[in-house]
């Protein structure tokens, strides 16, 4: 490209910058504010933060967010890690459409996802809650963590592998002290990302959640539709912070012992 | 070696299982009817595709496509620039930029709409600024608006669109605009000729994305739009969940995503013939 950028185009770049940060800064600034109306700046407070930690409502949904998130992430990395590893050595006939499958929860529109998977629960007469949400974030979350253990795979050569079953190692031999510690980054990344899509997912788990099962976002939802509460402002807050924190995490563990060539891991 | 085939079975189980299986039978649905109870008959029929032409959905259908494609072709207006700026920049900059262009896609995008709300009601910053300075009397009706919806939609979409152009711009060889300058091109014509033609993934990329991301998205039309206005998504929405008919439901389901791909096919051809021009007229 142009060395010399045009300086419209730096001016162009900052302003699009500040208008994708300030709404988020500003719900960050605003959980701090001392006033329920919100709309001057009336001085500092942690009370909101405070009459959050004390909301039954609240602590009910974070609570089925972090059960529902951890069991889709424990089941997710699982299934996803055996797939990656089982792609290796699919031949070309097979790999094409096994990946078109393994993508399609990333392309198929949340919406349609979370409607089909409402119908199929009904049909099967499955109770919707806490078992139909993993269900359906086990469903897209594989396709992200094969994605992150595939690019692990990818930058991995063959080599140790055979040495270890040349020397008479067994498969599952290999596979424990050779291959597993190998991808153990990609592995962790994987998982912090589905964690993260499940403790961040509305679209899917609205359809599939049933009264009794609020999860955050679902319970955000509908505050925000309400109108105002500060309280929402610190919620949101804290829930950006705890999303970003696990994808620097994942992109930490993703990066490890990789050099630092490859820098963008994101799985878009 | 065949030890690791059977090992797909489990990620084909649960895919087959709820993925494949319920779109499935989200299709086969949309061909059945309900009976007077809301519940869903299992007889043939062209009832819920019947009621799509309906003037009224035939209207929001509309819609839903004329905000989608505004949105997709603002985000690519928008987003070209910056991407194209990261990509030319020096390394620090490219990494500092990719980084903070891809935070926004960790945060909700619930929370990133509602943020607009703060910005957007009668008490709100905005507005605040606005009388502060002057500038009006009285606060501005701008939430509940289509102009709000189409703001919060950009906004979302915005990270979307950067990082396939990004991806794209960056994979430009550098020699052949060296070498368009050589030969005296400007700036302008070097872009015109090889930046934009060779970055057309990114931009196909991008737009689909977008595009099918907004007509999928009922909850901005439902937090920045209001009751006023609404899109196909909100109307699938309020079948499976408020009026219970669901074949109608599942028809426009599978309207919405035929559509897509029918936009995603023309939109590669738009783009394929127009490369293909701007090919051959350079010889």
């Amino acid at each position: 490209m142009n060395k010399k950028g045009h300086p419209l185009l730096s001016i162009h770049s900052i302003l699009l910058m500040i208008f994708i940060y300030v709404p988020i800064v500003l719900v960050m600034v605003y959980s701090f504010n001392n006033t329920r109306l919100a709309g001057d700046w009336q001085g500092f407070t942690f009370d909101w933060y405070i009459s959050l930690l004390q909301d039954r409502n609240v602590l009910d949904a974070l609570m089925n967010s972090l059960i529902v998130a951890v069991v889709s992430t424990v089941l997710a990395t699982i299934i996803g890690t055996i797939a990656a590893l089982s792609m290796r050595d699919l031949g070309k006939r097979l790999k094409a459409p096994m990946n078109g499958l393994l993508y399609m929860p990333i392309i198929i529109p949340d919406i349609i996802m979370g409607i089909s998977l409402l119908v199929l629960f009904s049909q099967l007469h499955i109770p919707l809650g806490k078992m139909t949400i993993m269900i359906a974030h086990i469903t897209f979350s594989v396709s992200y963590v094969y994605v992150m253990v595939s690019a692990r795979f990818a930058g991995m050569g063959r080599q140790l592998e055979e040495a270890s079953q040349d020397l008479g190692a067994t498969y599952w031999e290999t596979f424990r002290y050779v291959t597993l510690p190998q991808i153990t980054p990609g592995i962790i990344s994987g998982a912090l990302i589905a964690f993260t899509l499940s403790l961040d997912d509305f679209m899917v788990s609205f359809f599939v959640a049933g009264p009794s099962s609020t999860t955050l976002p679902i319970y955000i939802f509908g505050q925000v539709k309400r109108g105002i509460s500060p309280e929402i402002n610190a919620l949101c807050t804290l829930l950006i912070l705890v999303s970003i924190s696990l994808i620097l995490l994942s992109q930490y563990f993703m990066n490890r012992g990789r050099g630092q060539k490859k820098r963008n891991t994101l799985p878009f | 070696m065949n030890k690791s085939k059977w090992l797909l079975t489990p990620v084909l189980v649960w895919l087959g299982l709820f993925l494949i299986v319920p779109m499935l039978i989200v299709v086969a649905m949309s061909f059945m009817q309900r009976d007077t109870l809301g519940n869903v008959v299992f007889s043939f029929s062209w009832e819920g595709y019947k009621t799509f032409w309906d003037s009224l959905y035939i209207g929001i259908y509309w819609d839903t496509i004329v905000l989608s494609v505004s949105t997709a072709l603002i985000c690519l207006i928008v987003s070209y620039p910056l991407a194209y700026y990261i990509a030319g920049s020096s390394p620090r900059i490219q990494k500092w930029g990719l980084i903070l262009i891809t935070i926004p896609f960790w945060i909700n995008f619930l929370i990133r709409t509602y943020a607009w709300v703060l910005l957007l009601r009668t008490q709100g910053v905005v507005n605040n600024i606005l009388m502060h300075w002057g500038w009006i009397d009285e606060p501005l009706q701008m939430l509940y608006t289509k102009g709000a919806v189409l703001l919060g939609m950009v906004y979302n979409f915005i990270p979307f669109m950067v990082l396939p152009l990004y991806v794209a711009i960056e994979q430009i060889d550098r020699r052949l605009l060296d070498a368009a300058s050589d030969l005296g091109a400007s700036r302008w014509k070097a872009f015109w000729h090889i930046t934009l033609p060779q970055s057309k993934a990114g931009i196909i990329t991008g737009s689909v994305l977008v595009f099918v991301s907004t007509a999928g998205m009922f909850v901005v039309t439902d937090i920045l739009g209001g009751s006023k206005s609404s899109m196909i998504s909100n109307i699938i929405q309020s079948q499976f969940l408020g009026a219970r008919n669901w074949p109608f439901g599942s028809a426009l389901s599978v309207i919405f995503v035929l559509t897509s791909l029918v936009l995603i096919v023309l939109f590669n051809q738009v783009m394929k013939s127009r490369s293909d021009r701007v090919k051959e007229g350079k010889r």
